[in-house]
């Protein structure tokens, strides 16, 4: 009973981390029919960029924890939209509108180059950072097992879902959440109606990254360490999220996330926790299989 | 194909600082947390370490190369508009002759470096991954299906192999084609699932496939060994006649009458993945005149239309997975037989992404282009330790910029393979 508590505690913080990274999937996939495989990348420059931070600011001496800590987020989201705007830049734009597989392979280039950029700039090395946000608190002890609620897993999830809030908001209530959603309908039109659709995706990029930046930070809080391999996992795992919850849709990428975050907890806890990541593996194939628009996507109808 | 990058109009020396200094701006931005800014480990605390100048000539390097680029696409631009096109790209008879050629020098290569034990290995080592290129070109070259889980084929071979040879004595030869059979299989049980998928959801179902059989290889100790891999796995022998020092049992040097010296086995091995190599090749050009090689690359241009034409399109992609997977499993079997030890470390998602930068710069479906782009890919870490940490990054970098530049590859072959009648311009491969 404790361990199970436990688990559901893990897994709804990991699955938040990843239902975060998974909206940047499913929003670039709505709006420019492609998988961003170098999102999970762009999440791990963050997670870099927050352990530069924190370090940098400990040897200023600001040691408030929620100073630094929104310091370190402005500042990842700042750095890591830049890198967002800069992959559909160079790497996507120009290849609108070429073949199928082509944007595919560059995104797959792009997805090299900045995990052995990061290698070669920020050394191959895992990196630990000073513990942060330490503690937690005692739910209750049952049968000699404590289950534990950290303050880190506290600021993930409600960190998440203010976010999700704001973001639901702002896809739904703003003048860019009309374009951004007028573009995935149709983007010749949105187009011919004045709407600057080239910035409209830029956009989109830059607000993926940001979220991934978020995501980013709150993983070097919780686990404390980050290396440079850290996007290539958790980008698929993302990635499988967004399919489960049906690609394109938003609510449905938290709740793919959600979901495999707690399966790969109970699977950890109570299979192997070598077989997880073939745990998410096979998921992901099965909801291809029998599923493919995804729990709550609409189902694709491939036109000539 | 012109890319949207070369259709800006021409532009003043003041918008062209103008542009230059954005991307300056850009660089800078982009550069300070990675360049400018790093963290080293001092004393068991982190510590931020900063690199300025470095981050200042990139800024720089950012700026007049934004501002070169900028001017060398302009005055390409100007003189297509003032000159008529001229047609570009080797001929194709060009290609055939430099084919032959480099089959020549493979082939007499033993014979100059038999005494250079390090020549003939590496030579081995680029056969290995143009084999591996030629069969990935089957998958993705040819029928048009993104797979980025080739390794985990390559890995079948060759713990086939292993196993076959060390819990059940078989020989090479023996072993061969069942590594071959086991490898298609997985081919189809991966196709299978996967064939409704369209070509992005395909790629990284075949990634996440990869990584399935890599976490297994290192967890199921008891079948592969775990992360210790397997050793001690026999080499093969020439018809038999093993390759060691003169003893009971006939060897190779006996056999002929030669001094037994290590290299033989170099330069068997050599011929050996040479000979491969080179019935995979003329193995996979004649399945392109078929039936067959023709419905993939229909499938690769247009695969609705090849359903709407009655084209059973399940059978054209079990077809190409299996038969790709199968020369993976061939070039996997050679491995492992002439590494004599096997690890999982040798089949991680980089080795699947080499393979892909392998077709995709030599230029999907163009097998000449595998073989320069394997030489160019093995040869460029042997130049120096630099150049061995840059590799990736700089195949990452190349990956985008020849989808952008020339979305065919280097050696576009996008032709196809057979026409109905001789196209008008004979000669021009464009």
């Amino acid at each position: 009973m404790g361990l199970a508590l436990q688990q559901l505690i893990n897994g709804l913080t990991l699955g938040a981390v990843y239902g975060l990274i998974a909206i940047g999937y499913t929003m670039v996939y709505g709006i420019i029919g492609m998988i961003n495989f170098a999102h999970g990348d762009i999440y791990m420059v963050s997670a870099f960029i927050a352990v530069t931070s924190f370090t940098a600011l400990a040897m200023f001496g600001i040691t408030s924890v929620p100073l630094s800590l929104l310091l370190v987020l402005l500042v990842a989201v700042l750095f890591t939209s830049v890198y967002g705007w800069t992959v559909e830049r160079t790497a996507y734009r120009p290849l609108r509108g070429s073949t199928r597989l082509a944007p595919l392979i560059s995104a797959i280039g792009m997805s090299i180059f900045l995990q052995n950029m990061v290698q070669l700039t920020q050394g191959a090395r895992v990196k630990p950072i000073a513990p942060t946000l330490v503690g937690g608190i005692d739910l209750f002890t049952a049968d000699g097992f404590t289950v534990r609620l950290a303050h880190s897993q506290i600021l993930i999830v409600v960190v998440t879902v203010a976010l999700m809030a704001g973001f639901t908001g702002l896809i739904s209530h703003t003048a860019f959440g009309r374009q951004q959603r007028a573009c995935e309908q149709d983007r010749t039109m949105t187009a011919l109606l004045g709407i600057d659709v080239d910035r409209t995706i830029s956009l989109t990029f830059m607000l993926g990254a940001a979220l991934a930046a978020i995501a980013g930070v709150m993983v070097t809080v919780y686990y404390g360490v980050v290396d440079f391999f850290i996007g290539f996992v958790a980008g698929i795992k993302a990635f499988t999220a967004a399919v489960l919850g049906g690609i394109g849709s938003l609510p449905g990428a938290m709740l793919g996330g959600l979901i495999i975050g707690l399966i790969e907890a109970y699977w950890a806890a109570y299979l192997s926790a070598e077989y997880k990541d073939v745990a998410t593996f096979a998921i992901l194939i099965l909801v291809l299989m029998f599923r493919p628009s995804g729990l709550l996507g609409r189902p694709e109808v491939e036109k000539v | 194909m012109t890319t949207l990058v070369m259709q800006h109009p021409p532009q003043t020396a003041a918008t062209r600082l103008q542009d230059a200094t954005r991307v300056a701006a850009v660089a800078l931005l982009l550069g300070i947390p990675m360049i400018g800014l790093t963290t080293v480990d001092q004393g068991g605390a982190l510590q931020v370490a900063s690199r300025w100048p470095l981050l200042g000539a990139f800024v720089a390097a950012a700026f007049f190369g934004r501002l070169l680029l900028r001017y060398a696409l302009d005055q390409r631009q100007h003189r297509r508009q003032t000159r008529p096109h001229a047609a570009a790209g080797a001929s194709s008879a060009l290609l055939r002759r430099i084919g032959w050629g480099a089959l020549l020098i493979a082939l007499l290569l033993p014979v100059f470096f038999s005494d250079n034990r390090y020549v003939v290995d590496t030579a081995t080592t680029v056969l290995i991954y143009v084999m591996l290129g030629w069969g990935l070109n089957v998958v993705v070259g040819l029928a048009g299906l993104l797979d980025l889980g080739y390794v985990a084929f390559y890995a079948v071979g060759a713990y086939t192999y292993a196993l076959l040879s060390t819990q059940f004595g078989w020989g090479f030869w023996q072993a061969l084609p069942v590594a071959g059979a086991i490898a298609a299989t997985f081919g189809v049980i991966l196709g299978w699932p996967t064939l409704r998928l369209r070509g992005d959801y395909l790629a990284i179902v075949t990634l996440g496939f990869g990584e399935i059989i890599r976490i297994i290889l290192v967890n199921w100790s008891e079948l592969s060994g775990g992360p210790n891999g397997i050793t001690s796995i026999p080499r093969p022998s020439f018809f038999g006649l093993p390759f060691k020092p003169a003893g009971d049992e006939a060897t190779f040097a006996a056999f002929f009458g030669l001094e037994y010296s290590p290299s033989q086995r170099i330069i068997f091995l050599y011929y050996l993945i040479l000979v491969l190599a080179l019935l995979t090749n003329l193995f996979v050009s004649r399945l392109r005149q078929l039936p067959i090689g023709r419905a993939w690359e229909a499938m690769r241009e247009d695969e609705i239309a090849c359903k709407a034409l009655g084209m059973n399109v399940t059978n054209v992609k079990l077809s190409a997975f299996a038969l790709g997977a199968m020369l993976g499993g061939f070039a996997g079997v050679f491995f492992a037989a002439r590494q004599g030890f096997i690890s999982p470390e040798s089949f991680t998602f980089n080795e699947s992404a080499i393979i892909l930068a392998i077709v995709v710069l030599g230029g999907m479906g163009s097998q000449l282009g595998v073989v320069l782009a394997s030489l160019v890919l093995v040869l460029l870490p042997e130049l120096g330790r630099d150049f061995a940490e840059y590799r990736m990054l700089l195949f990452g970098a190349a990956m985008i910029l020849i989808m952008i530049w020339k979305p065919g590859g280097i050696l576009a072959h996008r032709e196809p393979t057979l026409r109905h009648q001789p196209p008008v311009a004979a000669g021009a491969s464009q």
